[in-house]
């Protein structure tokens, strides 16, 4: 482990030396059409500090063989790992046990797996799956084959304005038809910060089960699954400095062991015959196959790395400089923020008069900028909005002012050659 | 490369004020194109009178790139027949897309404006979403078409 990246202020804030700490991401040290990188596009991928890469060719170079099947050295140490990295990822959530954690490719599979496993055995004609309006495509879609293949119905919670849930429709539509409800802890497309343990606590008070969709939660916050009281947690490696291919499924113990397995095949189960099988215990009961073991070593680093940065001090870095990136964009004449909540995280989304969001991406990143340009997944966001795409520029904790100004800058270039 | 040779100014102005940009009520053809990832949309309206556009418009929604190249391509259009149409987009294609070279900069007139865009793989799409609506337009093909 490596010396500690923040200090703590004389107000005791936790402070970050992001000097320092960019120089752990080989990546950013790029230039970009002969300018400096400025990687503001952290909520489709974040950018992986030298530890996750590491760890990932030592992997490969030294321990590189098959989990939980051999008796040799290189299976042992690999198997060792990969399960070191899931408790690692346990106590990152704070979850009960470390068969809790499944690993998964993703938050898109994680969420898949819930709805058909879950979703597939249990829903009914009538029952209720409760989302909301601001969902990434990934928790809609799963939501909505499982209603098809099960007769049950899809609720959608309108949100306001400002881009938040109204908690009063929210609470409204839940009823004893609800079976589960499904939210995201952080809104990739708007920055909204959902109140996920009111809105656990008010699905259990009318018996219905959560799932939060914490892909974008995760790189950003603490995040402890218990106190939530969430049922399922959902995450994905590669937001939060670990690798593509690795996410993890939370859930907890007493539903995964009651859920039936979701895809069959090798090291999901204790013994086959053609008579019938005995599934494995959690939790390989949900991972079949040869998974991605190099990832969850990846996983596993991140997390650590993410523990030596401080998640505290990256919460209030990250809340200071989001304040900056809002004060500046709204100095850009005819920007207008999509997502104002109260409670907003690490994102900024907008849209400029006369310039249309590729025109935007396009001509930013001729300065090096690269920010996302479009729907974000959630075309019914855009659809609230009135709008057919946003410009977003999402932000890491290696992110600094300087970067925001070299976006504002190349805002008022497009502005210029579009004035 | 600079961004000019990109957003050229016949292209700003063609985006800022687009040429037949209008529903044709009695159109003898039409087609909606639609690539849904970037939201671009537009629908193209024909007349065709003895074998030639006599007339040819769109409306819609999208990049400076997609609208300036609708708007050029219902100017460079109209007289046009439909084999010459036809040749103007395998042309144009040529041009967002290969080098320069066997591309006809005569014919294509003012479109030739359009070829900054073959620096930028990820826009070709925006500049030929109107050409294939238009191509779906004379095939009358119902369903919207998309270049994604
Ligand atoms: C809020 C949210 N949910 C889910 C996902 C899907 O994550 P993945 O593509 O890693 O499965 C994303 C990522 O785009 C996201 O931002």
């Amino acid at each position: 482990m490596s010396a500690p990246h923040s200090a703590t202020s004389a107000n005791g804030v936790p402070t970050l030396d992001v000097a320092r700490l960019r120089e752990d991401f080989p990546i950013l040290g790029q230039q970009i059409n002969g300018r400096p990188l400025v990687y503001l596009d952290n909520a489709a991928t974040s950018q992986k500090p030298v530890a996750v890469i590491d760890a990932i060719a030592r992997y490969y170079r030294e321990d590189n063989s098959n989990v939980h099947r051999g008796v040799h050295a290189l299976s042992e140490r690999a198997t060792a790992a990969y399960e070191a990295a899931r408790e690692t990822v346990r106590g990152f959530l704070n979850a009960a046990s470390s068969k809790e954690i499944i690993f998964t490719r993703g938050t898109t599979e994680a969420i898949n797996l819930v709805a058909q496993a879950w979703g597939r055995s249990t829903l009914q004609p009538g029952d209720e799956v409760l989302i909301t309006h601001m969902e990434h495509h990934s928790n809609i879609v799963p939501w909505q084959m499982v209603c098809e293949q099960t007769g049950a119905t899809l609720r959608v919670a309108p949100i306001n304005e400002r881009g938040e849930v109204i908690m009063d429709e929210f609470e409204r539509l839940l009823g004893e038809r609800t079976k589960l409800v499904a939210v995201g802890h952080v809104s990739n497309a708007l920055g909204t910060i959902n109140p996920v343990a009111r809105m656990i606590e008010l699905a259990h008070a009318h018996e219905a089960l959560a799932l939060v969709d914490g892909a974008q939660a995760t790189p950003h916050m603490v995040v402890d699954v218990q106190a939530l009281g969430a049922d399922f947690y959902a995450l994905s490696g590669h937001k939060m400095f670990g690798p593509t291919g690795i996410g993890v499924l939370y859930g907890r113990e007493a539903l995964l062991d009651a859920m039936p397995p979701w895809q069959g095949g090798g090291d999901m189960i204790k013994a086959v015959s053609f008579e019938g099988t005995l599934y494995s215990d959690l939790p390989y009961k949900f991972e079949a196959g040869t998974p991605h073991i190099a990832g969850g070593v990846g996983l596993g680093a991140a997390v650590d790395y993410l523990a030596g940065v401080g998640r505290e001090a990256i919460a209030a870095y990250e809340a200071e400089l989001l304040a900056y990136t809002e004060a500046r964009l709204q100095e850009v004449d005819g920007l207008r923020l999509i997502g104002t909540a109260e409670n907003k995280a690490a994102v900024a989304s907008f849209v400029l008069e006369g310039v249309h969001a590729h025109d935007l991406g396009t001509i930013v990143d001729h300065h090096g900028v690269a920010i996302r340009a479009g729907h974000h997944c959630a075309m019914p966001v855009m659809e609230f909005f009135g709008v057919a795409a946003t410009s977003r520029a999402s932000l890491a904790f290696y992110n600094t002012r300087e970067e925001i100004d070299a976006l504002v800058t190349a805002l008022q270039d497009a502005q210029r050659i579009f004035g | 490369m600079d961004l000019r040779d990109l957003y050229q100014d016949i292209i700003v102005d063609h985006n800022r004020s687009p040429r037949n940009f209008r529903r044709i009520d009695n159109a003898t053809r039409m087609a909606q194109g639609y690539n849904p990832l970037c939201g671009d949309k537009l629908v193209i309206y024909i007349t065709l009178k003895d074998g030639a556009i006599s007339d040819v418009s769109f409306q819609g929604e999208g990049c400076a790139i997609s609208t300036a190249s609708a708007s050029l391509m219902t100017e460079v259009l109209k007289g046009k027949t439909e084999a010459e149409a036809e040749a103007l987009f395998d042309n144009m294609h040529r041009l967002l897309t290969e080098d320069a070279h066997g591309v006809d900069v005569d014919e294509l007139g003012k479109l030739a404006a359009l070829e900054g865009v073959r620096a930028y793989p990820t826009r070709v799409k925006c500049a030929t979403l109107c050409w294939h609506t238009l191509q779906a337009a004379l095939e009358e093909v119902d369903e919207p078409v998309t270049t994604e």
